[in-house]
């Protein structure tokens, strides 16, 4: 694996996940380091968004173990994912159009004083959170989210994610709908939020942006994790070949044996 | 959007470096001119119905003095009353997007549970018999919502099934051509009694000191904290603009509107219009300052969003039906009230497209997400001011629903397009 020496924030290790008879993910190991970008990459189907969501705690994992922090942690649904301060911005944001931006960040959690909502507590911090990102290209929290742009939205889900001080945010494909200039916004505030100290996995089809902002690849291939690698010790080609073939000339295997369940470290 | 830039002039108070961020300073021409963007934007809240109830006030004010006069201004508001409060709860239905089409006869039901209990064959107490029918609206509102939201019907049929069950329940109840007549003072007071003059300026001014209170202490939080407040000569206006309409109302509901006012005196607000500014500030305070109010919102505008932030949805989703039916509960008694009676078409008739049309003429989107309880009362006062104008022009009845669907089809058009056009300016 990488020379990373510090414990990971999140470790899983050897987890199986099974909906029916198909096997969705085999042995999976996957790692996330404080402070860094992890990418997640792989083809359709192989199991990117399963691990996430046993990552999430929405999908329970059949076997495997959970460790968050060096401890080993039990992850029986979102609630308990949101306690440890793992969130995940899912691709469709969940977002309400109707609501305005610190509505939004604070859905379901909102600040109360006595019964009454403490809006004023909470667009302080909403605004805060979104001065800590570095974010200048929102108008007013007080925008309706109809009114924001795709990147704008897509960094009020991750303002959303970090407002709570968390220190793990998984994001699904932020870039996927986006242009080039709100691309650049968005990988600019994955980097910044590693950068503030939180393990940041990154999930995305687009190469080039894994180059650029990612510190570790990890690649999944029809459910097993075939490469586990440090960004500076893979090329672009490798990867390419790892996700579709599920191995590459020069890049060490992370597919545990069949029979053996210790890693395969070469 | 129009992003002007201004200069990061703080005005006063600690402005953070966080806040001073996220927000511009705030001015008096900065307000309005995102106000109009707001409206051009599609954003158009209750403008409509305030518009409209201008031209239709000028119009039939024009065409018949008596329709300015304070005898006909305080039967508007008896015979809006109803239809105001039931659409005040149905704003809580659509706010979901879902309807309830059993409100009219819903609020007959519970009329009739009232008239029942307190008619000599039961002799029930008033409180007693009030609670009954209120209970009955509750239950009613649970077992629609219920069905909706755990079982899984679409609002339309479950409501639609209500509708024609709870019909025949009035029928049962208050019996086939019978009449209930109502004798307790305290119920036919609600719609036929009014309050002494000067107690109705005591309200008022309680009312106005309150709501400038509310203002003042939100905009002085507000700067306190750094963060943009509504400029002060804008709070001022908003007050000043309040008190001069509901002080007018209050000054015509005061003066002397008997025809022989030598037989009997009749002046003063009517009771029923405190006890609609008490629902409205009840309500308008659950939407917009509780957590609760909040996740109707959420449900409405994404209810997979509310789902994943952890809001039970079926539990909100439930609960409008309940709060709808339990206004239809009041609706239906201030309806009694005013009848002094409970026939077996209680809530019947138009009663439920009134309440559903002054809920959308008003601004509350048949789409679900927006609107406010506001909405209803300015709706309705459309609705009445229709019925009753054109009553007193002469028009017969036909021509009254004639006019009514139009401007109920108007309403939903303005809401369609506002839609579209917030889909394409991207403002809600």
């Amino acid at each position: 694996m990488t020379e990373t020496s510090a414990t990971p924030l999140i470790e899983l290790r050897g987890i199986n996940k099974s909906f029916g008879p198909v096997h969705v993910l085999r042995d999976v190991d996957f790692t996330a380091y404080a402070g860094q970008v992890t990418a997640l990459v792989g083809d359709n189907g192989a199991g990117k968004s399963t691990l996430t969501k046993c990552i999430g705690g929405i999908h329970g994992s059949d076997s495997g173990v959970y460790l968050f922090d060096g401890s080993e942690v039990t992850v029986n649904g979102p609630r308990d994912a949101a306690a440890l301060g793992i969130e995940i911005v899912y691709q469709d944001l969940a977002l309400c159009d109707n609501l305005d931006i610190v509505q939004n960040m604070f859905l379901g959690r909102e600040k109360m004083s006595g019964i009454v909502l403490d809006e004023v507590t909470m667009e302080h911090l909403a605004a805060e959170t979104l001065a800590s990102l570095s974010v200048r290209t929102v108008k007013s929290v007080r925008q309706h989210v109809a009114s924001l742009s795709g990147g704008q939205r897509q960094t009020v889900a991750i303002a959303k994610a970090v407002l709570w001080n968390s220190r793990v945010v998984v994001l699904d494909e932020p870039t996927a709908a986006l242009g080039v200039a709100q691309t650049r916004q968005v990988l600019d505030l994955v980097r910044r939020l590693a950068d503030k100290g939180l393990a940041v996995v990154l999930i995305s089809h687009n190469l080039n942006e894994v180059f650029e902002v990612a510190d570790r690849i990890a690649v999944l291939y029809l459910g097993q994790m075939a490469a586990d690698v440090a960004v500076k010790d893979v090329r672009h080609n490798q990867v390419v070949e790892l996700i579709t073939t599920g191995r590459a000339d020069g890049v060490p295997s992370a597919v545990r044996a069949e029979q053996a369940s210790t890693g395969v470290e070469l | 959007m129009s992003t002007e830039t201004q200069p990061a002039a703080s005005s006063e108070g600690p402005v953070t470096a966080a806040a001073a961020a996220m927000t511009r300073p705030p001015s008096v021409r900065s307000y309005f001119t995102d106000y109009f963007d707001k409206v051009r934007g599609g954003d158009i809240g209750a403008l409509p119905a305030i518009l409209g109830l201008i031209v239709l006030g000028v119009v039939f004010g024009s065409l018949r003095s008596t329709f300015i006069g304070a005898g006909n201004f305080a039967n508007l508001l008896t015979q809006g009353a109803s239809i105001a409060v039931i659409a005040m709860g149905l704003v809580f239905v659509m706010l979901l997007g879902e309807i309830d089409l059993s409100a009219g006869f819903a609020s007959g039901v519970c009329a009739s549970v009232l008239a029942i209990l307190l008619s000599p064959k039961h002799n029930v107490s008033l409180p007693v018999a009030l609670a009954a029918a209120l209970a009955t609206g509750l239950a009613i509102g649970l077992l629609l919502g219920t069905l909706v939201a755990r079982v899984g019907i679409p609002s339309f049929v479950v409501t639609l099934a209500a509708f024609l069950a709870f019909q025949g329940i009035v029928l049962i109840i208050v019996g086939e051509g019978g009449v209930v007549t109502i004798n307790d003072d305290v119920i036919k007071g609600i719609a036929n009694d009014n309050m002494a003059p000067a107690l109705g300026w005591a309200l008022w001014a309680v009312s106005i000191i309150a709501y400038a209170a509310l203002l003042i202490r939100r905009a002085a939080s507000r700067r306190a904290k750094g963060l943009t407040a509504e400029p002060i000569p804008v709070v001022a206006a908003r007050i000043g603009a309040l008190a001069a309409i509901t002080g007018a109302a209050v000054f015509i509901l005061n003066q002397e509107r008997a025809i022989n006012r030598n037989i009997t005196s009749l002046k003063g607000v009517p009771y029923v219009v405190p006890l609609i500014v008490v629902l409205l500030v009840v309500l308008t305070f659950v939407l917009n300052r509780t957590s609760y109010g909040r996740h109707i919102y959420a449900v409405g505008g994404n209810a997979e969003a509310a789902r994943r932030a952890g809001i039970n949805v079926k539990w909100i989703r439930t609960s409008v039906f309940v709060i709808g039916s339990t206004m239809a509960a009041i609706g239906g008694i201030i309806a009694a009230s005013r009848a002094s009676s409970v026939d077996p078409n209680a809530g019947g008739g138009n009663t439920l497209l009134y309440a559903v049309g002054a809920a959308v003429i008003g601004g509350t989107s048949l789409f679900g997400g927006k609107g406010k309880v506001r909405d209803a009362i300015l709706g309705a006062a459309v609705v009445a001011v229709i019925a009753n104008g054109m009553g007193l022009l002469g028009y017969k009845s036909g021509v009254q629903f004639i006019v009514t669907g139009l401007v109920l089809l108007i309403a939903a058009s303005v809401d369609a397009l506002s839609r579209r056009r917030s889909a394409a300016t991207g403002k809600i």
